[in-house]
This record gives structure tokens, sequence and C-alpha cells, in this order.
């Protein structure tokens, strides 16, 4: 089960199985707040205890010197004239609903060719996982800020072909769409969430299709998407959130601010930027509470959405 | 990416046996036999074909990268290629000493802040899994839920108050807030995946040293921990890559050159170099993704097997 499958069951199945629990085992409440304190002391004092004062600080004028002056409501009203902010948001959005479902349909396209007991399955997969855990690294960031230079790899490779290719992260036009590529660049981790999904669906199914005349891309609709889509939500949700608070590769191609003219500006760097940069505090704890719910609302979206197109086998 | 979408046989494979469905689950095993026709060889080329197409295209930056680090700097910007006509080390030693200490010092930073990474995760996550898999108690469903929930928190939502709070204990330019959080298990990822892992150890092995008189604590050690090691294999990969990469923390507390770890060190070398340095910028990045790869290569089965596990219903 996944932590989302769990949630979503949590909330379904309320009391009812607590009783019987209870009456099976005995509670070792002593026992179990020991197993549990350090993880406690954490929500308490590095999770929730932070959200709280956050949300107060978002209400407060704070530059980490003089103490934090309550102002109302202006972090919020300045949020609502505050163009550069409006522009962060449109380019994390861009980000998030052009790369996602970029980097997942290429990790299924993948999963479905390598599913199969395919010679050499391991080597490709390896081949296609191993760049999902480079990418957030600051290194292929680097390697990003080069082959998508002026005179970098892409365009070397082009004026072989006699092509006179842009500087892509220098040209305002391009430079999010390499950022968004090297987003997709990373599909291997979902993509072996695929795989291992893929290996689930009985065989059966296909069996009996194929006695019925099924053709190969009637198989695909109404057998592998369905099966597949628990996985596919799953998916879905877990890089929308990713996606969301994405920065280190924005922050090292536009050398931290989030160029040229705003165009690789995402929220995180301008709350980064306001926070970090400036420390006007209370703003960018403003700005993290709206990330917060938009983030919620998004997730929320998706849980409501994913009854009417999200097929529970069992 | 879109002529490979057209012309990829995506949903070809479902009749790789269509003649034999008796041989379909061991395709492996048919093939080279003559049940194997010529048409599916063809296809299964192709498949190859396809496969190696996308794959060379996925790991050339790498690669080129690579070579590109063995290569005259001014090479970098005219040679697509890969071929190396002479290894030019160069790189890596002016690479090495180029920032305030050598580059190994900002490596020791990074290992001793994976290393206490790693500790505080096995520990505490274990312990709180353990509690969420095996025992009951007062607000266990509502506990539960937070610890999930607590999965997708936005890191941003805390970052200015975790920053005040650290700053004034004077932890600012020191390691502590980059390992403190991970031994009070606030990567809750990590005890979702040891609950899992522990709630597919029979009961029976707990029940059994419950008889001989084994409390809670030697249940935990000497039972559960030593049947879940592929599950803390799985957390300390996991661990390591992300800490080791972990850029937007060391950034935040790691001002002073002397406590920089790797990629903040990367960070200030990219920024300080002039156009004519990107071979040794480039030799100090693969310098940097070599321990993540190591490790992918050596524990590639736990990184798998953790993805998959954590990632299906």
């Amino acid at each position: 089960m996944s932590a989302i499958s769990e949630l979503s069951s949590i909330t379904r199945r309320k009391g009812k199985a607590t009783a019987a629990e209870k009456k099976a085992n005995g509670r070792d409440n002593k026992a179990a707040y020991i197993f549990l304190l350090p993880w406690l002391v954490g929500l308490v004092a590095i999770t929730i205890g932070p959200m709280i004062m956050s949300l107060y600080l978002s209400f407060t004028d704070y530059n980490l010197l003089q103490p934090p002056e309550w102002v109302g409501l202006e972090n919020f009203t300045r949020m609502l004239s505050d163009a550069r902010l409006h522009n962060s948001l449109g380019v994390t959005f861009t980000y998030v609903f052009v790369g996602v479902p970029l980097q997942l349909a290429v990790a299924l396209l993948i999963a479905l060719v390598l599913d199969k007991g395919l010679r050499g399955l391991p080597f490709y997969r390896s081949v296609f996982y191993l760049p999902s855990l480079l990418g957030g690294s600051v290194a292929v960031a680097i390697l990003w800020k080069q082959i998508f230079g002026t005179t970098g790899l892409v365009n070397q490779v082009l004026a072989m072909f006699g092509i006179q290719g842009p500087g892509w992260i220098s040209d305002p036009s391009t430079a999010l769409g390499s950022i968004i590529l090297l987003h997709v660049w990373t599909f291997g981790a979902p993509m072996i969430i695929f795989l291992a999904g893929l290996r689930q669906i009985p065989h059966m199914y296909y069996e009996a299709a194929r006695v019925d005349g099924a053709t190969t891309l009637q198989q695909f609709w109404r057998i592998t998407l369905p099966m597949l889509s628990p996985i596919i939500f799953f998916n879905l949700v877990l890089q929308i959130i990713g996606s969301f608070q994405s920065f280190t590769q924005a922050f090292i191609v536009s050398g931290g601010n989030g160029g040229p003219s705003d165009s690789t500006m995402f929220f995180t760097l301008y709350l980064y930027q306001k926070g970090f940069g400036q420390f006007d505090m209370g703003y960018a704890s403003a700005m993290a509470w709206v990330l917060l719910v938009i983030i919620g609302v998004f997730t929320a979206i998706n849980f409501i959405a994913s009854k009417y197109w999200v097929f529970y086998d069992d | 990416m879109t002529t490979k979408l057209e012309t990829l046989p995506t949903p070809d494979k479902k009749s790789g046996g269509a003649g034999k469905p008796t041989n379909h689950r061991k395709p492996r095993e048919s093939r080279g036999t003559l049940a194997f026709s010529r048409a599916q060889r063809g296809k299964s080329l192709m498949k190859h074909g396809i496969l190696i197409l996308a794959g060379g295209l996925m790991i050339y930056p790498l690669l080129w990268m690579v070579v590109s680090s063995l290569r005259p700097n001014e090479l970098i910007f005219r040679e697509p290629g890969l071929w190396l006509n002479s290894l030019e080390m160069s790189n890596y030693t002016s690479g090495w000493s180029a920032l305030t200490h050598p580059f190994g010092h900002y490596m020791i930073n990074s290992a001793i802040v994976v290393i206490g990474s790693i500790l505080g995760n096995l520990i505490s996550c274990s312990m709180a899994a353990y509690a969420f898999a095996r025992l009951q108690f007062t607000a266990k469903k509502l506990l539960f839920g937070i610890m999930l929930l607590t999965i997708m928190l936005p890191f941003h939502v805390v970052i200015v108050p975790q920053y005040i709070l650290f700053s004034q204990i004077g932890w600012v330019n020191t390691f502590w807030p980059l390992i403190v959080p991970k031994l009070l298990a606030t990567e809750a990822f990590f005890v979702f995946l040891m609950v899992q892992f522990i709630r597919g150890i029979p009961r029976e092995l707990d029940e059994a040293a419950r008889i001989d008189g084994a409390g809670h604590p030697r249940i935990f050690l000497q039972v559960i921990l030593p049947l879940m090691v592929p599950a803390l294999a799985t957390t300390t990969i996991f661990t390591f890559i992300w800490t080791w990469n972990d850029f937007f923390g060391a950034l935040i507390y790691l001002t002073d050159p002397d406590m920089f770890t790797v990629p903040v060190a990367l960070r200030a070398f990219v920024d300080s170099q002039s156009a004519t340095s990107w071979g040794s910028l480039f030799a100090m990045s693969i310098v940097s993704l070599l321990p993540v790869f190591l490790v992918f290569l050596f524990g590639q089965r736990f990184l798998i097997k953790g993805i998959a596990t954590t990632g299906i219903k």
C-alpha cells in the first residue's frame, strides 16, 4: 500500500477496525510513546511548532533583527500587487503542468516497452533510472547550464547540421523549457513504479481479451490503463507536490537570480530571495503558506478527480 | 521526443506470444526456439533499437561531461563527440584546488553530514516504525495519519521558523541543523517504508519472543531489527543520495566556506568561474557525482525495491 492509498483508507474505515483491534491487543501506551519519542519531539519542534510560528509570522513584518511587528493582512495584500510574484506563479505552474505530464508519459511509455521479460531489462532499467538519482544535484544543473548554453553541446550538435541554435538558457523564451527538459530527463523513478505496477496486472485479463478478439490498442485502453490507474494517480500526486517545490535546478542554471528576465523565477526561488536575500521573513512566511495552500488545493482536486478515473480492483 | 512517441509500438508487446498463450509467461525461454517467429524477432529487434537509442540519448550528456573533463578547456565548446585524443588530467588538479580549501575538504564535510543523517534516520525512523507497526496505543490512527501527511508537507512552510530557531541556538554554520532533524525522524518517508516492511514480518516471531519473556526493547532489537535489514539498507542508500545532493538546506545554513558541503562548494565554484574554467568545473562535478554513482552501482537492488514497494498500492 502506498502512503496515498493508506491515507484514503484511514478516512474510509473510521472506528470500525479500531474496536476489533482494541479487543485483540492490549494497549502498550508507555512502550509505544517511548518508541515514538524522537518522532514526537521532531513533530512538535521541527514541524508543527514552526508551522504555527510561520503562520503567525505571515501576519507580521520581521527582518530577524527587530522583533516581529503585527501588520495584519498586509503581506497578503502586498502579494496581490506584486507582479514578480504573479510571474513566479506562472513560471511554477508552467513547470508543473507541462513537466509532470510529460515526464509521466515518457516514464509510462518506456515502462511499457521494458515490460515482459525483455532481454537485457536490468541493464536498460539502470540506464533509464540513473538520471533520476543524479538529476537533483548541483553537478547536473551545472552540466545543463553548459549543454544549453550559447556554445553548449546542443548548439554544437545543431551546428553539425548547419543550424545556428539560440542561447537556450540565456533566451527568456526557451530558458524554462530547458529546465522542464531536465525534469523530464529524470523519469526513471516513476518508470520503476510503473514497471512494478505493470507486473501486478493478472495475465489472464489479456488472454481473455485476446480470445474475444480485442486488438492490442483496445487491450491497452481497457486493461492496462484502468489497472494501472492507481499507480498513475500515485505518481501524479507525488510528482505534482514535488515539482511545486523544485528549486536547485532553476537556482543553479540561472545563477541564483531566476533570469533571464525572471523567466525561470520559480515561486520557491522568489521565496528564497525574499526570505534569505532581503530578510523579509514575514513576506516569505506568507508566501510559504500560499504555496502550502496551492499544493493542498491541487492535491485535493487530484483526490476528488481520482474518484472518476482511478479504478481499484479490490 | 515526439518522433519516438509516434514510432513506439506501445501496446504491441501485449501480443508478444499471440499464437502461444501458454508460452507467454516465460518469453525468455521461448527465445531462440522455433516458436519464436520471424515477425516477433523483428519486433524485438525494433524494441531493442528504440531502447538503445533512447538510453543512449539519456546518458549521452553524462558521458560527454566525463569525456570533456578529460579534454583541454577550449574543446568543450567545439567538440560534441566522445572521442578522446589524449588524457588531460589538469582539469582535475586545478579544480581540486580552485576554491579556498582543497575539494576534499568539502567532501569530508558532506561525509560528516551524510553519516550523521544516516545514523539519525536509521535509529529514529525504525523506532517510530516499530511503534506504528506493532504496538497499540492511544491516538494511533491520528498520529499515523499525521505522519503520512508530513511526507507531503512542503519544506518551505517550516524553513523560516526553523532557521530562526537554529540561528537563536547558534547553530548557523554548524552541521547540526542538517543532522538533528534526521535524529528526530522528520523524514517520515522512511518511517512509512519501515512500517510497510515490519508489517510483512510474521507476528508469530514477536509472540514467541514475548512468551520467552522478552519486552518490547528486546523484541525490537533482537527480532525485528535483524529481520528488517533490507529496509534499513534502502533507507541508508536513499539517505546517502538525498543528503549528498541536498542543496537548499546547506545553502541556508552553511555560509562559511569552512563549512561548505559539496553542493554549495560547487555553487561557489560556478559563480566564481570565468569562461575558461569549464573543464575544472566539470571535473569537480564528476568528482561530486562519483559517490552517488558508486552507491547506485552497488545498491541498485535496494533502490529499485524501495521505490517499487512504497509506490505500489
